[in-house]
């Protein structure tokens, strides 16, 4: 239990240490919303209708960013095999870095997001469907990040190659996520669009740590 | 099963084998596109294009068998680490992502005269295209390393977690309501497809299948070469 936590908190230390990377992924979302009034045009109707797809796909191409570092710079300075060595199973240490991922890169986008839902003229009865879908969804990012992260160690292009296995992997994720947002801006029930994430969350809480350590073990041998 | 794991007894079976399953499968094509075309009735509803079905529906069953052999092979290299079965994995992956591909484009055929439109965002379809994707994605994934091994091992991983796609692809039509029509041949209480376009559909899945068998054998023998090619090579250079 010591050696989970103190996973998590050695990545928040080197994540707060080198907070230029944390701001980073805000600074694309930030930088990527804004694009779409620009390209679309200020119309407040037309954005206040992509506005639920534009958060939402934008919030999984801003946590993409971060995932071929989550485990590359440790193999690369040794720290992997350290951790390896130290006696926690492969998949508790997915599940503390994905925890960790989460604090630095999901929790941020999820405060950034109700902002960007004003600049982008989001409906008012949407927003408690859109902090709720974020806050179901965003640790299903970190957790399938995880396992994408480690099975690219090593491989060249590393940051495009988990963009490409994981998105498709989290389609679903956006599907539900994004009809939640607009059930509630219809004034239509949005509790089973929820349940929909909350039980992809559930199913990846305890499945994509166990992948992620395979991933892991394959990329120690 | 690990007697075949040697890559000389397997290939002397493979290549005895090949000839037969090449002739099967034109024998099998060629009588199924006949009764297919010719010889089984237009459906009272969709008229002739029901046809497409015959090239439609086995192109989806290979795709799915296909991935399934894909991830099995893939345990099997991550568990005994047999190079052959790893380069079964990436064998059968292109050859999957066709069948897909072929599954995508005629379901778009027929979906443009029987629904109106070439392509819906309905569960399904959104589906078997997340399968298209796990298959680039499995390609992209095992030539992104240096060391093969280490590709190999990866992309079995990959694709053992993207096996949860293939029963929501297959249970899709049940979950959600959507315009492709609901599973007909595999049931629980039979098939409700008519018997006369029940053969042409099941000779074209034999000949879909033994076609899979053909490509595996041929990819193989491609990437056995290629793999002995690269081992001489580095010996050479050592």
């Amino acid at each position: 239990m010591t050696a989970f936590v103190g996973v998590i908190l050695r990545d928040l230390r080197l994540a707060r240490r080198q907070g230029a990377d944390i701001a980073m992924t805000l600074a694309f979302f930030l930088v990527v919303v804004s694009l779409f009034p620009l390209g679309l045009g200020p119309s407040p109707d037309a954005l206040a209708r992509i506005a639920p797809a534009v958060l939402w796909v934008t919030a999984l191409l801003a946590a993409m960013l971060s995932f071929d570092r989550l485990f590359q710079q440790d193999a690369d300075d040794g720290g992997l095999d350290q951790l390896a060595l130290a006696g926690l199973p492969l998949a508790l240490i997915a599940l503390a870095k994905a925890i960790a991922h989460w604090l630095t890169t999901g929790l941020p986008i999820l405060i950034l997001a109700p902002v960007m839902a004003i600049m982008l003229n989001l409906q008012a009865d949407a927003y408690p469907a859109l902090i709720a879908g974020l806050a179901l969804g965003t640790p299903v990012v970190s957790l399938f990040g995880t396992v994408g992260a480690a099975l690219v160690v090593g491989a060249r292009r590393a940051g495009v190659l988990v963009a490409l296995i994981v998105l498709p992997l989290l389609i679903p994720l956006l599907i539900f996520g994004v009809s939640a947002i607009e059930a509630a801006g219809a004034g239509l029930p949005v509790r089973s669009h929820l349940m929909f994430l909350g039980a992809i969350l559930a199913g990846a809480v305890p499945l994509a740590p166990l992948a992620a350590g395979a991933a892991l073990r394959q990329a120690l041998e | 099963m690990h007697r075949f794991a040697n890559p000389t007894r397997f290939f002397r079976i493979a290549n005895a084998v090949l000839p037969v399953l090449a002739l099967l499968t034109v024998g099998l094509f060629g009588v199924g596109l006949y009764y297919a075309l010719f010889n089984s009735p237009a459906d009272y509803q969709q008229g002739e294009t029901v046809r497409i079905m015959y090239v439609h529906v086995p192109a989806a069953w290979s795709a799915l068998a296909c991935y399934g052999a894909m991830a099995l092979a893939g345990a099997s290299f991550l568990i005994w680490k047999h190079t052959l079965a790893d380069l079964a994995a990436r064998a059968a992956a292109p050859i999957g992502a066709g069948f897909t591909a072929i599954a995508l484009a005629t379901g778009a055929l027929w979906g443009q005269p029987m629904w109106g439109t070439w392509w819906v965002w309905d569960a399904r379809l959104t589906s078997v295209l997340i399968l298209f994707f796990l298959y680039l994605g499995y390609i992209a994934l095992v030539n992104a390393f240096d060391d093969p091994d280490r590709g190999g091992r990866a992309g079995a991983v990959l694709a053992l977690v993207g096996l949860i796609n293939l029963p929501i692809i297959r249970f899709s039509v049940d979950w959600w309501n959507t315009l492709h029509q609901p599973a007909s041949v595999l049931r629980m209480d039979g098939p409700s497809i008519a018997p006369e376009m029940l053969l042409p559909l099941l000779l074209m899945a034999g000949a879909y299948f033994s076609l899979f068998g053909v490509l595996m054998i041929l990819r193989l023998r491609a990437l056995f070469a290629e793999r002995r090619l690269r081992q001489l090579r580095l010996a050479a250079a050592d």
